[in-house]
Order: C-alpha cells, then sequence, then structure tokens
C-alpha cells in the first residue's frame, strides 16, 4: 500500500447560511498518485478542496468538526501557520484567474510573499515554474507581458506554474480544465502524469472521462457524503455501490 | 392578413426611427444648455482676466493696497495649504479606505462610521471652518495659521479621499484576493501588491477631486487661516497666509477702487488651477481604465 499524505476523519462542515456540504467524510489522499472526487455538483468536493488549503477559512463557515491529518499533523488545528500550509498545499482554480500582474509577476509574487530576495533565484524559479508547466518555450520572450494576454489554456497553465514555484508536496485542482479546449486539457492531464512522482494530486474532474482518465484512486461524493472509494479503474468499471454505478451510467447527475 | 401586417411594419418603423433621432437630438440640446454656461464663465473669465496675467501678476507682491503689482503670496499660499492639506489627509485617507474596504467586517460600529463619512461629506463648508476656529485655532492654541487651515481642510478633505479609496478597492475583483492569499500571501500582502496598485487610479482621482475641492473653499481657512493681506511670504506653518480664494473675496469687496482686471485675472489663476487639477485627475483615470485588465 502506498503511503498516506493526508488523511480525513470524520470531516464535517457546515456553512453559516446553513449550507452542510460535507457530512462526515472519512478518506484517505494518497502520497505520489492522482487522487479524484468526482460526483454531481453539490456534492462538497470544493468544499473539500478549500478545507485541505484552509481557504475555507475566508467563508462564514459555522462549524468545522473532524479531523486533517497531513503528514500526521491537524491542518485544522488553531495553532496551524495556514500561510506555510498554503505554501505545501497549492490550489488551482476551475477559471483561470491570472492576477492583474505580468506574466513573470504572477509566478514571483508568491515566492516575494514567501520572503525570497534574490532576484537571480527568483527569475530561476519562474524559469523552472514555466518549464515543468510546459508554457516557457510559448511565452519566454514576453514575461513582462500582461498575464491577461495569454490565451485561457495558457493562463491556466500560468496559474499552475505559479503553485509549482513554491514547491508545493499537495496540489489541489478544482476542475481545473472546465474553461479549457481539449488541447489544453490534455496539456494539464499530461502534466499530472508526468509530475505525480513528485507531487500529491487531489482533483475535482470537470466530467467522468477525465476522471477516468487521470484516476489513480477515485472518491465518489453524493450530498456531502463519500459514498464508495476505490483505486482508480475500479471504481468507474467494477463500483460496488447502486449509487455509483447509476451516476457513472449517467441515470443521474 | 400577412400582406397588410407587412405593408404597415416598415412604416412603423420609420415612425420609430425618427422618434428616436428626436429623442437624441432633445437629449444633445439639453447636454449643450447644461454645459454652456461652464463654457461661458470660462470663457468669460478668461475674456476679462487674460490682460491682468502677466510674468509681474504671477510672481510679484501686491502693491498700492492690492490694487497693483502681483498676487503672489496668494497663489503662494494657496500651494502651501494643498501640500499640506495633501500631507495629512492622503496618508490618512487611504489608511482609512484600506481598513473599511478590506478588514472592517460589516457591523453597527463600521456601519456608523460609513455613515459619519457620508455625512461629513455633505456638511457645508462654513462649518468646517467654525470647527477650525474652535478646535485648532483655539483649543489646540494655533492661532490663524497654516497649520490650523491645513488641518481643517484636511478633515473637510477626508471623506471624498476615504470613500473614493474604499469605493476604489471594492471595484477590484474579490478572486484575487483569494488567489493571493491561495498563494501563501497575508491579507496585507495581497492589499499591497495586487490589490492597491489596481485601486491606485481610482484613489488618485479622489485624492485630487478632494484637493482641488480644498484649493478652492474659502470658508474653511476663513476662520483658521487666511488673511487679508501680508506684506511677506509665511515663512513657517504658524504663520497666517493669504490665498486665492479668499484673495478673491477680498479684492472684489473689501477695496474700494479695485481694477476690474485684477479681479477676474485671480479669479483665472484660481480657474486655471483647479482646471489643471481636474484634467491630470480625467487623464489619469482614463489612462488606468485603458490599462485595466479585469
Amino acid at each position: 500500500m502506498s503511503d498516506i499524505k493526508i488523511s480525513i476523519r470524520d470531516l464535517h462542515v457546515r456553512y453559516k447560511d446553513g449550507k452542510y456540504p460535507l457530512r462526515g467524510i472519512t478518506m484517505d489522499i494518497i502520497a505520489n498518485k492522482t487522487n479524484v472526487v468526482f460526483g454531481p455538483a453539490g456534492g462538497g468536493k470544493s468544499t473539500l478542496i478549500r478545507v485541505l488549503n484552509r481557504l475555507i477559512d475566508l467563508s462564514d463557515v459555522e462549524d468545522i468538526k473532524g479531523e486533517v491529518l497531513l503528514d500526521g499533523v491537524n491542518i485544522l488545528a488553531p495553532e496551524i501557520d495556514v500561510i506555510e500550509l498554503r505554501r505545501r498545499v497549492g490550489v488551482v482554480f476551475s477559471r483561470p484567474i491570472p492576477l492583474p500582474l505580468t506574466i513573470f509577476e504572477n509566478i514571483s509574487f508568491g515566492l516575494e510573499v514567501a520572503g525570497e530576495k534574490d532576484k537571480r533565484k527568483i527569475a530561476r524559479k519562474v524559469e523552472h515554474a514555466l518549464r515543468q508547466a510546459v508554457l516557457w518555450d510559448e511565452i519566454y520572450d514576453r514575461l513582462d507581458y500582461p498575464a491577461s494576454s495569454l490565451s485561457g489554456g495558457q493562463q491556466q497553465r500560468l496559474c499552475l506554474a505559479r503553485v509549482l514555484a513554491l514547491e508545493p508536496e499537495v496540489i489541489l485542482l478544482d476542475e481545473p480544465t472546465s474553461a479549457l479546449d481539449p488541447v489544453s486539457t490534455a496539456k494539464i492531464e499530461d502534466f499530472l502524469k508526468i509530475a505525480e512522482k513528485d507531487y500529491t494530486f487531489l482533483l475535482a474532474p470537470h466530467n467522468q472521462q477525465q476522471a477516468a482518465r487521470v484516476a489513480d484512486y477515485a472518491a465518489f461524493f453524493l450530498q456531502g457524503k463519500l459514498v464508495e472509494y476505490a483505486v482508480g479503474e475500479e471504481l468507474f468499471f467494477n463500483p460496488k455501490k447502486k449509487e455509483t454505478s447509476d451516476y457513472i451510467q449517467g441515470r443521474f447527475g | 392578413m400577412s400582406a397588410v401586417s407587412f405593408s404597415e411594419a416598415p412604416k412603423s418603423k420609420v415612425d420609430r426611427k425618427l422618434v428616436q433621432t428626436l429623442g437624441f437630438m432633445g437629449i444633445r440640446l439639453i447636454t449643450i444648455v447644461t454645459i454652456l454656461p461652464i463654457l461661458g464663465i470660462v470663457a468669460y473669465i478668461a475674456y476679462k482676466g487674460l490682460p491682468a496675467i502677466s510674468w509681474e501678476f504671477l510672481s510679484a507682491m501686491p502693491k498700492d493696497g492690492m490694487r497693483a503689482g502681483g498676487i503672489l503670496p496668494a497663489i503662494v499660499g494657496t500651494f502651501y495649504l494643498m501640500i499640506g492639506t495633501a500631507v495629512f489627509s492622503i496618508p490618512l485617507g487611504i489608511a482609512a479606505g484600506i481598513y473599511l474596504a478590506e478588514y472592517a467586517t460589516d457591523n453597527l460600529w463600521t456601519r456608523m462610521i460609513r455613515i459619519a463619512i457620508i455625512s461629513l461629506g455633505g456638511v457645508p463648508s462654513v462649518v468646517y471652518g467654525l470647527f477650525g476656529l474652535g478646535m485648532f485655532v483655539l483649543f489646540f492654541k494655533m492661532g490663524i495659521s497654516i497649520l490650523s487651515a491645513v488641518l481643517t481642510l484636511s478633515i473637510m478633505t477626508l471623506p471624498v479621499i476615504i470613500s473614493t479609496s474604499e469605493e476604489a478597492l471594492r471595484s477590484v475583483p474579490y478572486k484575487f484576493r483569494v488567489v493571493g492569499i491561495s498563494l501563501g500571501g497575508t491579507q496585507w500582502q495581497t492589499i499591497h501588491k495586487v490589490i492597491l496598485p489596481q485601486a491606485l487610479p481610482g484613489i488618485v482621482t479622489g485624492i485630487i477631486l478632494g484637493l482641488e475641492r480644498a484649493v478652492g473653499e474659502t470658508a474653511p481657512i476663513l476662520f483658521t487661516g487666511a488673511t487679508f493681506f501680508l506684506p511677506h511670504l509665511p515663512s513657517s506653518p504658524l504663520d497666517a497666509t493669504m490665498a486665492l480664494p479668499y484673495h478673491i473675496y477680498v479684492i472684489s469687496t473689501q477695496i474700494p477702487g479695485m481694477p476690474i482686471t485684477i479681479q477676474y485675472g485671480t479669479v483665472l489663476v484660481l480657474l486655471v488651477f483647479v482646471l489643471a487639477m481636474n484634467i491630470i485627475a480625467s487623464v489619469i483615470r482614463s489612462r488606468a481604465r485603458a490599462k485595466r485588465q479585469w
């Protein structure tokens, strides 16, 4: 059995407006694999992602219960340094949101706020991150252009690159390809496969085909509950629960 | 049936077009009517005042009971007042704007602050003048001085700068804050590196408009810092000063036999001062809009 990177124990999240998106999730996220959480909208995938790097702190949360252990340490504990946590657990959102800065600055931002002052070191890391995200060759000669001048697919790879530059351990991807064309989508999926050895991925795929293509491990979420969890192919080709197979066969969702 | 409706359709279209044309003409006319008086005033003042403008007028001390010579002390005084007001009101105003837009939670306390700021913006300027007299001139014993006037003008300018700063910050999409924080930035780092630069043009516009109002007002400085006549330029913040708006009031009401060209000339100088600031604000705003990425 592979190493467990994140262990989620009976996680409940309730918002102040009465929404109750996570109702007792218990699952493991396996190190150096692509872990997929999928299911119909409103199942709690995005909320889970927001918990894992504590972006949920920005929302009006009524109550979070349970434990989320990252390398054995509960990240929901009050004494956790959330800034440090967010550097270790990066996130790519469903729509590319480049900061209104240049291409270079979009990546150097995270390094600078982390206290990196050495300009050459920053430049080196920016280039490395852009190469990892397979973007460098397309844009190396216009790093000082506004990030908004890039195409949607390039912007999303830029968003990936600025996460990579922080050398995180875990990368959360919340439907990262939902705004992208098939070619750009393929580039992101290829990246997942290549980079797996260095990172732990948690992906909310934007459709089932994607889930089946990339999942090493897959969890099926339905209305805030984990219905089924298995090695990727098994869940898609041999689901054990009726809800899972209904969803996979397109009976609902 | 259908033939009838077809033959009628184009006719009603023509009518609608005509109505639209007439409507636009009407709106255009109204716009022109509202702008004309302003243009008229500016043109008239320029026409009457230009003959007074000379290098001496701008750079010399007044002579002959202000009936001749220049208006240098008033220009310099207005300049000092503007700089002083900027020094106090800009940092405070931006800080308060950032607090209200980024940090303050929506509760009774912050709502009261907001209401106070909005109401302060509507307070007549003479009230600020009297407040400044009581507070700075008398209570803090600063006397009739540039300092008292500057502080009074700052209090008057602050609401404008605070509310435009808050507005400018709020107009920067929330998602950038989430991204900044998701990349390990603190709230302040995100504001400082991402949000503030985007809001800056709006903030600068607010600053200029606020200062412009401060420069043009007479009442707040009437009791706090302005003086009828000064034989020399002010040399310390505790000196009283001449200033363009008050000088205009003085020469148009208090001095018999005042040459009319000097009055118009002085008004023209103030007008150009204020208009120039306005134009700078517009340029900044339109440039920023062209560069905006969202």
